[in-house]
Order: structure tokens, then sequence, then C-alpha cells
């Protein structure tokens, strides 16, 4: 379904991403992990058309899309959660989820999708008339992830979506990951928490400044002796 | 007291050309990020487009209103895509800002060229004389009524289309966050020409209002409410709608009346010395909101 072949990318003088290969196939999760500055969130802005790829190739269900501008690549079916949730802090939590079915004009399909996320996000639907920059971060969290759900897309990527929430929250999220895949959504997981990520992965790859250095299956990867020194602290 | 009633009234009149002024300041800062300090010239190229209409080819007041709107909306577009647009992102923003300084000087030296610097005496696109009141005492002239209703339908129609538009939502995403607002599927680059269309199309309608109030057209009619609009934008806090309307409104009032109790040579002097405390009680302007970031 999406196939990156050699991706390189620089920032200026720096480049982020020496050349990686990975792909993700239908119906999978697939968690990408890797420490601080790997350059997890450098090959998903690049996915989504927010940073231009050098070289190197990024193909989903066919289609190139190294030259697709970033605000056409939702409308393929590629939704993306990014970084630090960056909801619209100044629209409320209705006008945010209503942001993310911008592309779509089927009215009758999008209340269908805006019940669902409801469903799935309570929280959403008891404060869908409150300003998005007054919710807690979990919310935010929960927001982004339903916004990126009202596009109903084929492909969702997530970039740390536990960062920075109680372990509460943290399992709340990744049990809403399993449940957006039990649906039938492919995921790609950038987590810091690699062993929940990989918990819920079908296969994993590890990042390491700019390279892939290790992939798997999920189950392999956690008990892999490397893994468990380096990202899962034991 | 008939005497203040009618400066305050010619106050909000005059308040309500630079709130129309200050919506596109506002509107282009929020989204753009940037400072468009030719946006006064805009107005004059549009008094001028509305003096040719009316005066030189005879046609209907309204319609060569139209006419400069729409030619002032083309001429907002062209200068984003020319001038700042390859600007954007890579330059500082000093670097946009001194742009937009030399597209000012641009347009002032075309108008110079092609209407030289003799004033053009414009006559009002309002024919309406307007009322009196308190038995012929007060005097409300129907430019000044029809200004201040003018503005207060651009800021409802405004405010709907934020509000109520699937446009105007992408606005104000793509104000908070361009990345994520592609993200949505929002064609960034096209909601910022959006943003400048509209504002230069209002600037036509403030320049029809303004010349209609003070029919004397130089290449330099449009820098000075320019730059008030801009502090009026400031005031009000720079990026919101409603801000731009009350720091239009407030600063008119208070040229006004300045110009009347105090001084006509100090009035500028007493508007820009207001900003300057505003300013320091109150760094983001009246209505302006300090970003809230949640980590
Ligand atoms: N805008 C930028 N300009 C210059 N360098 C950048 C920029 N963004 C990221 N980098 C660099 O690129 C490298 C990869 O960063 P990236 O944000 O992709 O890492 P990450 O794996 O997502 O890290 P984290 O887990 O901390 O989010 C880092 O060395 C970082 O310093
Ligand atoms: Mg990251």
């Amino acid at each position: 379904m999406l196939e990156i072949k050699d991706l390189e990318v620089s920032y200026g003088m720096i480049k982020a991403l020496k050349g990686i290969s990975f792909r993700v196939d239908e119906g999978e999760v697939i968690a990408l992990i890797g420490a601080n500055g790997a350059g997890k969130t450098t090959a998903l802005h690049t996915i989504t058309g927010l940073l231009p790829a050098e070289s190197g190739s990024i193909r989903f269900d066919g289609v190139e899309l190294t030259k697709v501008p970033a605000h056409k690549i939702v409308a393929m079916g590629m939704a993306h959660v990014p970084e630090g949730r960056r909801v619209f802090a100044n629209l409320s939590v209705l006008q945010n989820l209503r942001m993310g079915a911008y592309t779509r004009s089927d009215r009758d399909e999008i209340s269908r999708n805006l019940e669902m996320v409801f469903s799935r996000f309570p929280r959403l639907k008891e404060r869908q008339n409150q300003l998005s920059g007054t919710l807690s971060g979990g919310e935010q969290q929960m927001l982004a992830m339903g916004r990126a759900l009202m596009s109903s897309p084929k492909i969702i990527l997530m970039d740390e979506p536990s960062m920075g929430l109680s372990p509460i929250l943290v399992n709340e999220i990744f049990d809403i990951i399993e449940k957006v895949k039990a649906d039938g959504t492919t995921v790609l997981l950038v987590e810091q928490n690699a062993k929940k990520a990989l918990s819920i992965s079908d296969r994993g790859y590890v990042l390491e400044t700019g390279r892939i250095v290790l992939e798997g299956k999920a189950s392999e990867l956690l008990n892999n002796e490397q893994i468990r020194k380096a990202y899962l602290g034991e | 007291m008939l005497n203040f009633l009618t400066y305050f009234v010619n106050g909000i009149s005059l308040g309500s050309i630079y709130a129309i002024i200050a919506l596109g300041y506002t509107m282009v800062y929020g989204i753009a990020k940037m400072l468009n300090f030719a946006h006064g010239d805009v107005i004059m190229i549009g008094s001028y487009i509305i003096y040719t209409s009316m005066v030189t080819w005879g046609l209907d007041p309204l319609l060569s209103i139209v006419i400069a709107a729409a030619g002032c909306t083309v001429l907002g577009i062209v200068t984003e895509k020319v001038a700042y647009k390859p600007l954007r992102g890579a330059a500082s923003s000093l670097a946009v800002l001194i742009t937009a300084i030399g597209v000012s000087y641009l347009l002032q030296n075309l108008a110079l060229l092609i209407f030289t610097a003799n004033p053009k005496s414009f006559s009002s696109v309002v024919s309406w004389d307007g009322i009196s009141l308190a038995g012929g005492e007060l005097k409300i002239q129907g430019v000044t009524i029809i200004t201040i209703i003018t503005s207060l339908i651009v800021l409802l129609a405004l405010q709907t289309f934020i509000k109520k538009t699937k446009q105007g939502q992408a606005m104000v995403a793509v104000s908070e966050d361009k990345g994520a607002a592609a993200l949505m599927g929002i064609n960034v680059n096209k909601t910022i020409s959006l943003t400048f269309a509209i504002g230069s199309g209002l600037a036509a309608i403030a320049g029809a209002l303004l010349c209609s109030a003070y029919p004397n057209l130089t290449p330099y009619t449009g820098a000075m409410p320019g730059i008030k609009a801009f502090v009026a934008a400031v005031l009000g806090g720079i990026g919101s709608i409603p801000g731009a309307m009350i720091g239009g409104l407030l600063l008119g009032i208070i040229e006004s009346l300045s110009k009347r109790y105090i001084s006509t040579q100090l009035s500028d002097a007493i508007v820009f010395s207001i900003l300057i405390i505003v300013l320091l009680v109150r760094p983001t302007g009246l209505l302006g909101k300090k970003v809230q970031e949640k980590v």
C-alpha cells in the first residue's frame, strides 16, 4: 500500500534521512521506532508532502507522492496526525473535526463519520462547542486523531500519539489505535514508547540517525536483545 | 453639545473607513504573517479607478466601485504572487516588509506617471444629502451615514464568511498552522491569495468612501489613511477582525474629537501617542489574544 524507497531528506546541510526504505501493507499496523532526533517525524512529514524529498521514492497505491503537494494527499486516502497534535486552537472541537473532512462533500457520509468519531471519543462529543485551545493535552490528542479519522482515510500516520500523556490515557490511545485497525484502516505509528507500539503492531522498523537499522515482526523485535537494551530499558 | 455630536458622528464615519482598511491589514497579517505596507496605496489605486470610471467615462458610481473592487482584487492577487509569494518561507520577514514598502512606492510612482501629481477633485459616490436633526441644528451628511452603514455590512459579511463558510474556516486554519491546514487538504497558497483578494477589494470600497468624504485625490492619498489603519489594526489587536473594527472606530473618534477640542495640528500626534500607551499597557492590543499553546 505504502512503499518508501531510498528516501533522503535534508535540512540545509544536515541530512536527516540517509536513504531509508520500508513498506506498509494494507491492514497492517507498522511501528516506526527510534530515539529523539532519529528522523521519524521527518519521514512522516516527507510522506505527506510537508517536506520535500531530496531523492528516493514514496509510492502510495502505486502513485508517486514525492511530487504531490501536501494539500492533495488527504483526498488520496492518507491522513496524518502530526507530532504535538496541532489542533486549530481558535476553532471549536466540532469545527476542527469538520476541517478533517475538508476535502469531502458527501454530507450524509460526513455526519455518519462524525457520529463514529463521537462514539469513539465520547469526550469530544461532550465538548464539541469548546474552543480546542482550551482542551487538555489528552483531549487535544483525541481531537487530532478524530480529525484525521474524519477524512475516512485508508491509511493513517500517527506521530507520537502518546507523548506527554498519563499512563491511563496512553492505554486509552493505544486501545483506540487497535480499534482503528480493526475497522480496516492501515496505521503507520511513530512512537518513542517502543514497547507499547510494538505490542499492538504487526511489524516494526527501527530508525537510528537517519537509517533503518533493524526491521522485522513486532513480536521478534520485542524479544530482540539490542532493542530490549536500547529502547525497552531492560 | 450638538457640536460635539457632529464631531463624534464624523469621527465614527472616519473611523469606519479606517476600520475597513484595517480589516485588510489584519486579515493579511493573520494569514500571511506579513505587514502589507502597500495596502494604503491599493486604496489610492482603487480611488483612481473609480475616478476614471466615474469622471472620465461617466459611468454609474456603484458600477465604478464594482470595477474598482475588481481591479484592486486583481492587483492584490498579482502583487502577492509576484512580490510576496517568492519570499515566503525562505526569506526573513524583514525582506517581505522591505518588499512591501517597495511595492508601496511602485504603486505611488505608477499613479504619478499616469495621473500626475495634480490633485483630482473626486465627486462623491454618494449623491444623498443626508439628514438634519434638532431642527436643522445637527446635519449629518449622506456620505457619513452611508460610510457607517457600509462598514457595518462589511464587518457582518466578513464575520459570516469566516464563521459559516468552508473557505472562511480554512482561513482561520491557515492563519493558525499552515502545515496542519495543508494536511486537512487546504490549499494554503490559494487561501492566502483569497485573503489578499478580499483585503484589496475592501480597500477599493474604503477608497470610494474616503474620497467621497475628502474629495482630493493624489498619488499620496492612500499613504496616511493606510498608516492610521495599520495603527487601528495594532490598537485593536493585529489579526483580530473585531479588533480592527474597534481600533478603527476608536481612532476615528479620537482623531475627530482631538481636532475639535485640542488642536488640528496635534491630532495625528495624539493618535500615535495613544497607540504607544495602549501597547505599553496591552502589548497584544485591545482584543489581541496571546496564543494558547499546550504541550
Ligand atoms: N526544521 C529543522 N531544521 C533543521 N534540522 C531539523 C529540523 N527538523 C528536524 N531537524 C533535525 O533532523 C533530525 C531528525 O529530526 P526529527 O524531528 O525527524 O526526529 P524524530 O525522530 O521525530 O525525533 P523526536 O522523537 O524527538 O520527535 C534531528 O537531528 C533534528 O535536529
Ligand atoms: Mg518527532
